[in-house]
């Protein structure tokens, strides 16, 4: 059960997708966004497809695990696509019974949005995957450091998010081991109804959560002791420098930006 | 028959994915009624997955567990969780309830037993673990490391069960705490003959208790048999990142002076006879 919560945890590799500035990463996944949202006709779609694919493809990212990811976040996209089928008006009626009416327009919009969440989905798990923790609030926080001018606290920010990540493979692990030893005991965790199961989890939970605070406690303890004292003055151990490959990155996302804006004037 | 036993029990984590790891493998194992049975093995050998396929919370990856002849997985049957009794390592950790009391009780009662039946279970668990009245009253996060080991080792007590599994039970306690701990263990086990199986990878530990010593290597068993064949083997110890007990060391250094002691001394009574006996 807990294994199977891949929801974009990093995949570790060495490929160029991996290696690229994590800064420029996350403009990418910015611009991909954006050029998705942009996307109109069939086109548009099959080039961002194409990118996708590519990207994933450079990233040597099984298609397995990419679906894997996709699972827990299935139903949103199920229902998205049966209000779309449901609640579209159109001229062109397939099929009328009662209230329901379903029309061709109704079934291209819910084509077009799953693909649109599907795609919007992996591409930002491709981040998160090529990317660890560590890279990703370190290059978070730097493009927006500017944002410190107006007493945004970024680096605490940062700072939250990084000890978040960090923990959370952590609490997985420390969670799966409680489980194991109540179920030891014969603790049950898979049968009876709702309320069974709320009560099943306390043997869960409370060991999890003293546990949680007794960690929080010792690591505010082993920051004090090495002087933390905020983001001020602090240099860092591994300095981003972006190199040719980033700016060839950047250079294809705007181009692909681009040919998407471009695609949607004609109206292909 | 033996009352457990594993044939070419294998697992591995995360098949298919870059953690992949093949935790043990092709483990061939028995352990017989009342034995006393020690496990040792550097850290990350595969102690910790293999005891926790003898009640079966973990499947294993391929080959079978068989409990009093009877493999554990192809029955759904949770009873061999209370027949084959598991305290994990820092077992203090899974303390949940208000009271030392109730959280004893947390087996028995998953075992369906009634409220008197219980009552007893708890007291009798207490009494091995030498936990008295005013403690089983007492929140268990009053207590201290050692109090609280204790109360988590009666938790699995209480169910009573025929093996009784202990993954590093005196780990991270002082010398006094972990005395007492194999003490109370020990106790239990004389008391209803169950079988016992320490894990550790500490041979101080159980170089007093056992009457078997296995060696896990790198998700293998490299040496089973009786702890003076054993231990008296330092350097193949030392290869694979463990230390013979002190008493073993001493005797091996001394023998390398000239001293004839036998290569079968592990503890440091058998090493104060054997030089009483040369003084004589
Ligand atoms: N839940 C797990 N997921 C993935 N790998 C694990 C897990 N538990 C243990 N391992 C790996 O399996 C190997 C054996 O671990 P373990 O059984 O805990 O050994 P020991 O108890 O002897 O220290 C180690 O390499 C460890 O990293
Ligand atoms: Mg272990």
């Amino acid at each position: 059960m807990l294994k199977n919560i891949t929801l974009g945890q990093y995949f570790p590799g060495d490929t160029i997708v991996h290696r690229l500035d994590p800064r420029v990463k996350l403009v990418l996944t910015i611009v991909y966004i954006a050029a998705l949202f942009s996307a109109q006709g069939i086109w548009g779609y099959v080039l961002m497809f194409a990118v996708l694919v590519t990207c994933f493809a450079l990233s040597r990212i099984p298609v397995k695990t990419v679906l894997r990811g996709v699972r827990p976040i299935l139903i949103i996209i199920i229902f998205t696509a049966v209000l779309n089928i449901f609640f579209t008006d159109g001229e062109t009626v397939l099929f009328q019974a009662w209230r329901i009416t379903i029309t061709q327009e109704g079934l291209y919009a819910a084509a077009f949005m799953v693909t649109r969440l599907f795609m919007l989905i992996t591409g930002t798990f491709l981040l998160t995957y090529t990317t660890s923790p560590i890279a990703l609030t370190d290059g978070l926080e730097l493009l927006l450091n500017p944002l410190k001018k107006i007493r945004l606290p970024i680096h605490e920010l940062a700072m939250m998010m990084s000890i978040a990540l960090r923990f959370i493979p952590t609490l997985i692990e420390e969670t799966g081991k409680i489980m194991q030893a109540q179920k030891a005991r014969g603790a049950d965790f898979e049968s009876g109804g709702l309320i069974k199961r709320a009560r099943a989890v306390l043997p869960l939970i409370i060991p999890l959560f003293i546990s949680a605070f007794r960690r929080a406690d010792e690591l505010a303890i082993a920051m004090e002791s090495r002087c933390y004292h905020g983001g001020e003055g602090r240099t860092r151990m591994k300095v981003l420098k972006t190199q040719a490959r980033d700016y060839m990155a950047l250079f294809g996302g705007a181009a692909v930006l681009a040919a998407v804006i471009i695609l949607r004037r004609l109206a292909l | 028959m033996p009352l457990l036993q594993t044939e070419k029990l294998t697992h591995t984590y995360s098949p298919g994915t870059p953690f992949e790891r093949v935790a043990i493998a092709d483990i061939d194992f028995t352990a017989d009624k009342g034995e006393c049975l020690g496990i040792i093995g550097h850290t990350g050998s595969g102690k910790s997955t293999f005891i926790q396929h003898l009640n079966g919370l973990l499947k294993p990856t391929s080959g079978h567990v068989y409990y009093d002849g009877k493999d554990i997985h192809q029955t759904k049957d949770l009873k061999v969780r209370f027949k084959v009794g598991l305290v994990f390592q820092y077992p203090e950790y899974q303390l949940f309830e208000s009271t030392v009391f109730d959280d004893i009780a947390f087996g028995p009662k998953n075992m369906g037993l009634s409220e008197s039946e219980v009552k007893e279970r708890v007291h009798e668990a207490a009494g091995f673990s030498r936990l008295s009245e005013e403690f089983l009253q007492k929140s268990p996060f009053e207590l201290s490391g050692g109090q609280k080991r204790r109360a988590a080792i009666a938790g699995v007590i209480a169910m009573m069960p025929e093996v009784l599994i202990l993954d590093e039970p005196a780990a991270g306690l002082d010398p006094g705490g972990r005395a007492e701990i194999i003490e109370n263990i020990l106790a239990y086990k004389e008391a209803v003959n169950a079988t016992l199986i320490m894990v550790t990878h500490s041979m101080e530990d159980i170089a007093n208790t056992v009457d078997r010593v296995i060696l896990f290597d790198d998700g293998v068993i490299a040496m089973d048999g009786a702890p003076k064949d054993v231990f008296s083997q330092g350097e193949r110890l030392t290869a694979m990142g463990l230390a013979a007990p002190k008493a073993a060391m001493v005797a091996g250094r001394l023998r390398a002076l000239g001293i004839p002691l036998g290569n079968d001394i592990y503890t440091m009574p058998q090493l104060r006879a054997a030089l009483n006996a040369l003084k004589n």
